[in-house]
């Protein structure tokens, strides 16, 4: 059993993208094993209101068993509360930030605030580091990558936040990881979309370092190939039982 | 049978003090992921005793007996390119030469000189004696001079290519980072030009856009510095392809464009 807790559906404003459709989506996940998907919305990222499509977004995850919504939050617009309050009605499995995307401080006020709003929900809040390489963006995708130090600076701010960062690569998880104490680093989560595997087995250093219960099955998809972490985990040396919590149990004990 | 057309191995005299335990990986995720042969080459010291993209003639030497002692070490598993700095033009035509002799089956370009720059034809020209491709590092798309590299980009190749159609060229990692849309449109209508689909990006859209761009005929697979994304790539393939073009990419391109016996069965 696999859950993939990074993919998309919608259309990507900087290139063709093929599979940004629903069934697409799950077509990808029959091919690759993927019992369950956490599902975001790709175009609200790039809206000024994202929340306007987290509508459009539960209902398709209300209509299809193995997804899971992540709505958008954008918590430097007035009355976001409400819409953490609907998505922990409606089911959502957690919600999502994108702070360098809407121009928001990523480690301010409004995004302290929303840490304690989802933590008080009982959602976990999840970011992105990136998108795509930045070698390859489009010359008008120009928004920053998501700071380290962000990541800390949110951590520490709630007892009980609980964070999951998409698209980390290894220096970046280890920066974290390592300048926090054990119970902010037990907080968050990492996906293993951006993490490399041999030759130079990041993934494995990872993982023997920081333990399996750190990390999450992610891909990325459409915007990334669906066969990349079911391909990083097919070369990775790990125990079943560690393999087993990052395709799936490690997800399913956050709530999804 | 799968050739990787885009390999690198490490040795004792680089920055890396995990250079064996990398090479092992290598080749262990290769046996796992079903590689028949990696297609290696080394860049000098790697930036331990003179720069990655620009190796003295002292690294550039040491790469290539190192490259040598490691085909003769896998002699069923790994062949080799040979490096060349072109702004040597004498250490060039000796390197090819020994490397040749040697069973070096191909001629590696860093990022020491711009593609289209004249030094390159004598390098095209040693290629086309031997019946070598040419594996061009590229920025996929340069827009600007990048520290530590004169990298070219797939215009500045197709330049090289058109004046030597004779000889195949490989573009570098199309996933190494970059514009590759704009790589691909370059390469479009120059037939002795081909892809190396390696790199780390996955993006989804890039093996169609390459497919339909120089179709399968013209696609080489490879890994470079990540295996994983590579058996990613060759996956995905396997549901883009049907089974004959996927062979092509798989083996039956590289079997084309390299020294004929270069790849008995295994």
């Amino acid at each position: 059993m696999r859950i993939d807790v990074n993919t998309w559906v919608g259309g990507y404003p900087w290139r063709k993208v093929p599979g940004t459709a629903p069934g697409a989506l799950l077509e990808a996940m029959d091919r690759t094993h993927v019992s369950r998907a956490w599902v975001s919305h790709l175009p609200s990222v790039f809206w000024r209101d994202p929340m306007e499509g987290n509508t459009w977004l539960h209902q398709v995850c209300e209509a299809e068993r193995r997804f899971r919504a992540v709505p958008a939050i954008q918590p430097a617009l007035p009355g976001w509360e409400a819409d953490v309050k609907r998505a922990k009605e409606l089911g959502a499995v957690a919600v999502r930030v994108d702070p360098m995307f809407h121009d928001i401080d990523p480690s301010g006020p409004a995004m302290r605030a929303l840490v304690a709003a989802s933590a008080k929900a009982g959602l976990p809040l999840m970011l992105a580091v990136r998108l795509e390489d930045g070698r390859q963006r489009h010359p008008l995708d120009v928004a920053a990558e998501l700071p380290a130090a962000a990541v800390r600076t949110l951590l520490r701010s709630h007892p009980s936040a609980r964070l999951v960062i998409t698209h980390a690569d290894r220096g970046f998880i280890e920066e974290v990881h390592f300048g926090s104490t054990a119970d902010e680093a037990a907080r968050v989560w990492w996906d293993i979309s951006w993490v490399w595997g041999p030759p130079e087995d990041h993934l494995e250093h990872l993982i023997g370092a920081m333990g399996a219960a750190r990390f999450l099955f992610g891909s990325g998809q459409p915007l990334r190939l669906p066969e990349t972490p079911g391909a990083r985990m097919e070369l990775l040396d790990i125990e079943p039982d560690q393999r087993a919590a990052i395709e799936h149990l490690n997800a399913e004990a956050l709530g999804g | 049978m799968l050739i990787d057309v885009h390999v690198h191995f490490l040795h004792s005299l680089t920055p890396r003090r995990d250079w064996r335990a990398r090479n092992e990986s290598r080749i262990r995720a290769g046996e796992r992921i079903g590689i028949t042969w990696h297609v290696s080459s080394i860049l000098g010291s790697w930036g331990l005793r003179s720069p990655i993209y620009f190796p003295s003639p002292a690294d550039v030497t040491l790469a290539n007996e190192e490259q040598r002692r490691i085909v003769t070490e896998h002699p069923h598993q790994v062949r080799g390119y040979v490096l060349v700095n072109p702004n040597y033009p004498d250490q060039v035509a000796s390197e090819v030469a020994r490397g040749a002799a040697g069973g070096m089956i191909g001629i590696k370009l860093a990022a020491s000189r711009r593609a289209d720059d004249p030094l390159l034809d004598r390098v095209a020209e040693l290629a086309a004696e031997h019946r070598f491709p040419v594996l061009q590092h590229i920025w996929q798309h340069r827009r600007r001079d990048m520290p530590g590299q004169e990298a070219s980009d797939a215009i500045e190749l197709c330049r090289l290519a058109q004046r030597h159609p004779g000889v195949s060229f490989i573009l570098a990692h199309i996933g190494g980072g970059g514009d590759w849309l704009q790589s691909l449109r370059a390469v479009r209508h120059m037939p002795n030009v081909l892809v190396d689909l390696s790199g780390s990006g996955v993006d989804g859209g890039m093996l169609e856009a390459c497919a339909a761009a120089v179709g399968p005929e013209r696609l080489l697979w490879g890994t470079d510095l990540t295996m994983d994304t590579g058996l990613a790539k060759l996956r995905y393939l396997a549901h883009l392809l049907p089974p004959a073009e996927l062979d092509m990419v798989r083996h039956g391109n590289a079997v084309r464009i390299f020294p004929a016996g270069s790849f008995p069965e295994a």
